[in-house]
């Protein structure tokens, strides 16, 4: 804080006015003391801005991407009620006779949406119709299953994006980790019970690592794009796998015909968290703790802050001695462990009776959304595939009890995404300062303007 | 065009960058703004050409208040402005940039782009200068890159045009065309605005002066006034213009480059055969027209060229083949040309960028853990030392102005245990203050026994600095001679004439 620019009416008394022709230099003091009095000038100011520096605070909350995301979910929820009210039957009716009774299709609108929302939350939180605490808070067991291996992938992404790398191969890591985990599993016989679960953790954990270290590597050292590796690594991820399925004596439960694995042993499963009541297994805090570390990695160690120099400005890093190709694959390396932990927690926690290969069910790429949702910073990652999980656990319940279609929940997911995307628009609906004082996001403002000038 | 601003007022959260600047711009008239590192200059520019929304007052051109959105609405309204940092698409072509904002089709959504070559050419020609219009941007030299920005506030045929620093990128022979073509345009009647830290370009051009310190116009100057008075009104302090420093005391570190050649990835040979020595206790001040080498010269030193050939011997030891961690390691101080490309990161804090290139261990990483609090604490000791004008280490360098991100980059460079210091354009928009302090501490270093290195286009500052100067020309030293070579040698050594004696005043 060595000079803030004239905030204080003292400042002008020191300066000559306008008309003053003199050399300023030969009638002010000192450099030393003018550095002096500015900090006194400065210290005299701050106590009378206290005010200003909680509006400051305040500001800067509401312009962040925490008010964006907030507000994203709530204009898509708003969408989503739109829409439910419009499927409803009870609403149709009742809006078929608008006219000589509008307070029933008020009262079928609030039934809908009311209905719907209250079933979502039932479940994916609390189920308030169980009889009991244990059984009632079973749905939110549920929910953070289903956030398990989103959050892990979602940080796999969200690693990767930081360093300035797009990983769109969940889908092929994920599959491989499974592969690889689920073979230790079933494979590797007459280990005792915490040994064979490590093994099977660290095996697949290693084939998502190596598995998106191909892609970190051919970036490396070819220049290929990492999003057409990561896609293609997919599909070769995927028949590789179908294929150890179809085929007896390599991943194929013996006996059967169908492409699906034997079942996970006990000794390599990863045990229930509260208990066989829930199915909310260790997984969840295997994914906790790899939010921690990659919080860690990103914000306070030394690797961290090369994969962001590379990911912000490649030659800055370079030309101050960091090692970008190295960056690049060992940034791939971590991005991929921590996805193979999402494909480790499925087939080690969640489908322990054998798997296909749909064994990644969409997470790899749910992982992407889940990682723009949360702005690619670790906490936030937590808490978007929290709420996605919680979208999958709730939206079949209200399936079930409201009988609104599941896709309905998958268009509020997919609209948070796009309003997310689209930060202006939800800041000038909620009417949230735009990010004025910044000028990179100025400066594309005004690529637009000259564009369409 | 008469261009007004009346009392604008630009604040950046607590910051005031602007306080009530009035300011009055008459048609024919070259307006100098002069004013120290973050003294608003820029900021009151880009309210003027619509990227900033004023907090307060107000636009006037021709007496008429204005009201623009962005830079679109400025542009129609026939301002052209050429920014500080270059705002150009770097993938794009010099004639497809120029064209931005304005495209011209035939057919439905065909571009003209024949069109926009021949404005590029029609421009240049004009002002008589040479640029490629199907040179992609993102290859050329800063220098013409620079060009292509002054062809686009051109090519619009805008009334007032705003100039921000054009001439920290240029060499003395390009800034004498530009300012050329300013007095054209000044007698075609156009209003213009002119920023600028180098005093001789102030009185060569400027027929007012306005000052501006801590975001408010303090005065007027006159161009005809001394040095050394427009100096101490820039930035509020009696500056010593000169450089000061004893004889060269010679020690044994010593710097070694000898049959050094680079050549670009598609063969062309940038750097051919060069060999010198530079004495620990001396500065080697490499002079030359931009272009001619230097640049990927001291990039070579670094390591950023594995390729190169030949050999750098420091204190004995190779470095040539070595990566730039390990160069880096050696104690090699590095100023990158490019600050904003090659120097910081500009979403990075502060305090982020002083240890940008110092996470491979102690003090600041220990068991791969960032030391922050170290960190932060060398963060504010350095902003004090090197008088970097911010409201925070936690600032994003970005959003400095110009000069103190220059000085960042210093401030991390020289602050490490250096054995040899290579410094390009160390002063590049830096203001006539700062200029001062880095020049003592560039002689602090040589006078520590330290090899240094300073690549300048800025003949004055070469003379003032160096105990050799080297000039390069197409890739090759034409001669290497003491600091006190006549001025015509040295502007003949530019163009590649070689000296009658070659000095080895080593
Ligand atoms: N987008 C921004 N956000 C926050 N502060 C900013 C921003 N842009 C500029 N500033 C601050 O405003 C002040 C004025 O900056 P400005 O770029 O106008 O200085 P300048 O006079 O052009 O200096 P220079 O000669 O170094 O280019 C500086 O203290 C700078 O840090
Ligand atoms: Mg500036």
């Amino acid at each position: 804080m060595s000079a803030r620019p004239g905030q204080d009416p003292a400042d002008s008394a020191e300066q000559p006015p306008a008309d003053d022709r003199e050399p300023v230099g030969t009638t002010e003091p000192g450099r030393a003391e003018e550095i002096e009095q500015e900090k006194a000038r400065e210290g005299a100011a701050d106590d009378g801005e206290t005010d200003d520096r909680w509006q400051e605070a305040f500001r800067r909350i509401i312009s962040g991407g925490w008010a964006v995301a907030l507000g994203a979910i709530l204009l898509a929820v708003i969408a989503g009620s739109l829409m439910i009210i419009v499927t409803d039957e009870a609403v149709q009716e009742a809006a078929g006779y608008f006219f000589s009774r509008p307070g029933d299709t008020f009262a079928a609108v609030g039934e809908a949406v009311g209905g719907a929302y209250s079933a979502l939350f039932q479940g994916a939180v609390y189920n308030f119709r169980a009889d009991t605490f244990a059984a009632g808070i079973r749905p939110l067991t549920q929910t953070l299953n289903n956030a398990t291996p989103l959050i892990a992938a979602g940080l796999g992404v969200a690693i990767a994006f930081r360093a300035g790398l797009l990983n769109i191969g969940g889908q092929g890591q994920m599959l491989m980790s499974a592969t690889a985990a689920g073979w230790v599993g079933f494979g590797v016989t007459g280990l005792p019970f915490p040994l064979h679960l490590i093994l099977a953790l660290v095996a697949g954990i290693l084939a998502g690592a190596l598995w998106a270290g191909i892609a970190g590597l051919l970036k490396a050292r070819t220049g290929a794009h990492e999003v057409i590796v990561t896609i293609m690594l997919n599909y070769v991820a995927l028949y590789l796998l179908s294929y150890f399925l179809a085929t007896p004596g390599l991943m194929q439960a013996p006996g059967s015909a169908n492409p699906k694995t034997p079942p996970t042993p006990e000794s390599a499963q990863l045990p229930p968290l509260l208990g066989e009541r829930y199915t909310l297994h260790w997984g969840f805090v295997l994914a906790l703790v790899a939010v921690a570390v990659v919080w860690w990695i990103l914000n306070r160690s030394a690797v961290g802050f090369s994969y962001r120099a590379v990911g912000e400005n490649p030659r800055a890093a370079r030309v101050a001695g960091i090692d970008v190709s190295r960056s690049t694959v060992s940034v791939m390396l971590v991005a991929g462990a921590l996805v193979g932990l999402a494909g480790v927690t499925q087939v080690l926690g969640t489908v322990t009776t054998g798997f296909g290969s749909d064994i990644d069910a969409g997470i790899g790429f749910d992982a992407i959304t889940v990682a723009l949702l949360g702005n690619s910073n670790p906490l936030g990652v937590l808490g978007a595939g929290i709420l996605f999980g919680a979208f999958k656990a709730g939206g079949s319940a209200m399936q079930a009890a409201e009988g609104i279609p599941i896709e309905i929940v998958l268009v509020v997911q997919s609209l948070i995404v796009l309003f997310i995307a689209a930060p202006p628009l939800v800041r000038a609906i909620f009417r949230l300062p735009q990010p004025g004082s910044a000028p990179k996001k100025k400066r594309s403002k005004a690529a637009r303007k000259e564009v369409s000038a | 065009m008469r261009l007004e601003l009346r009392g604008i007022t630009k604040r950046f959260g607590a910051l005031v960058a602007n306080d009530h600047i009035d300011l009055v711009v008459e048609p024919g008239e070259i307006h100098c703004l002069l004013g120290e590192n973050g003294a608003g200059k820029s900021t009151l520019m880009n309210v003027l050409y619509g990227l900033y929304d004023a907090d307060e007052g107000e636009i006037l051109l021709d007496g008429e208040v204005q009201d623009f959105e962005g830079p679109g609405d400025a542009m129609n309204a026939g301002i052209g402005m050429v920014h500080q940092h270059f705002m150009l698409v770097p993938v794009f072509s010099v004639a497809e940039n120029v064209m931005l904002g304005h495209e011209t089709t035939h057919g439905p959504g065909i571009l003209d782009l024949s069109a926009a070559r021949e404005t590029v050419r029609s421009t240049a020609d004009r002002f008589g200068f040479h640029v490629d219009p199907d040179a992609v941007v993102e290859d050329l030299p800063v220098g013409v890159q620079q060009r292509v920005e002054i062809i686009k506030a051109l090519s619009r045929d805008a009334q007032v045009l705003v100039f921000d620093e054009p001439t920290a990128v240029l060499t003395p022979q390009e800034t004498d065309e530009l300012m050329a073509i300013m007095r054209q345009l000044k007698d075609e009647g156009k209003a213009i605005v002119f920023i600028t830290h180098k005093l001789r370009e102030v009185r060569e051009v400027a027929d007012r002066i306005t000052v501006v310190r801590h975001g408010k116009v303090v005065g007027e100057a006159d161009p005809t006034a001394p040095d050394n008075e427009l100096a101490s009104l820039m930035v509020g302090r009696a500056v010593q213009l000169t450089v000061d420093k004893q004889a060269a005391r010679h020690t044994d570190n010593e710097l070694a480059v000898s049959h050094l050649q680079v050549a670009t990835p598609n063969g062309q040979v940038v750097v051919d055969d060069v060999s010198f020595t530079v004495r620990g206790g001396e500065i080697l001040v490499i002079a030359g027209v931009q272009g001619n080498g230097q640049t990927e010269l001291t990039e070579a030193l670094i390591g950023l060229h594995p390729d190169a050939r030949g050999s750098i011997l420091l204190d004995g030891s190779e470095l040539r083949g070595r990566s730039v961690r390990k160069v880096l390691d050696a104690g090699v101080g590095f100023v990158p040309e490019d600050r904003s490309t090659d120097g910081l990161v500009g979403e990075f804090s502060i305090a982020e960028n002083l240890i940008l290139d110092r996470t491979d261990g102690a003090p600041f990483v220990r068991a791969g853990s960032l030391q922050l609090g170290l960190r932060d604490e060398f963060a504010r000791e350095k902003v004090d030392e090197f008088d970097v004008r911010t409201t925070g280490i936690d600032l994003p360098v970005g959003r400095l102005s110009g000069g103190n991100q220059q000085k960042v980059v210093l401030a991390r460079e020289m602050s490490r245990e250096l054995r040899l210091l290579v410094a390009a354009q160390p002063t590049r928009g830096v203001d006539v203050g700062s200029i001062e302090f880095i020049h003592q501490r560039i002689v602090e270093t040589r006078d520590a026994g330290i090899p240094v290195i300073v690549v300048s286009t800025e003949l004055d500052e070469a003379v003032a600095l160096a105990d050799r100067i080297m000039v390069m020309y197409r890739g090759r030293v034409v001669g290497i001679v003491p600091a006190d070579t006549p001025r015509d040698v040295l502007g003949l050594m530019m163009a590649g004439v070689a000296p009658e004696t070659e000095g080895d005043a080593a």
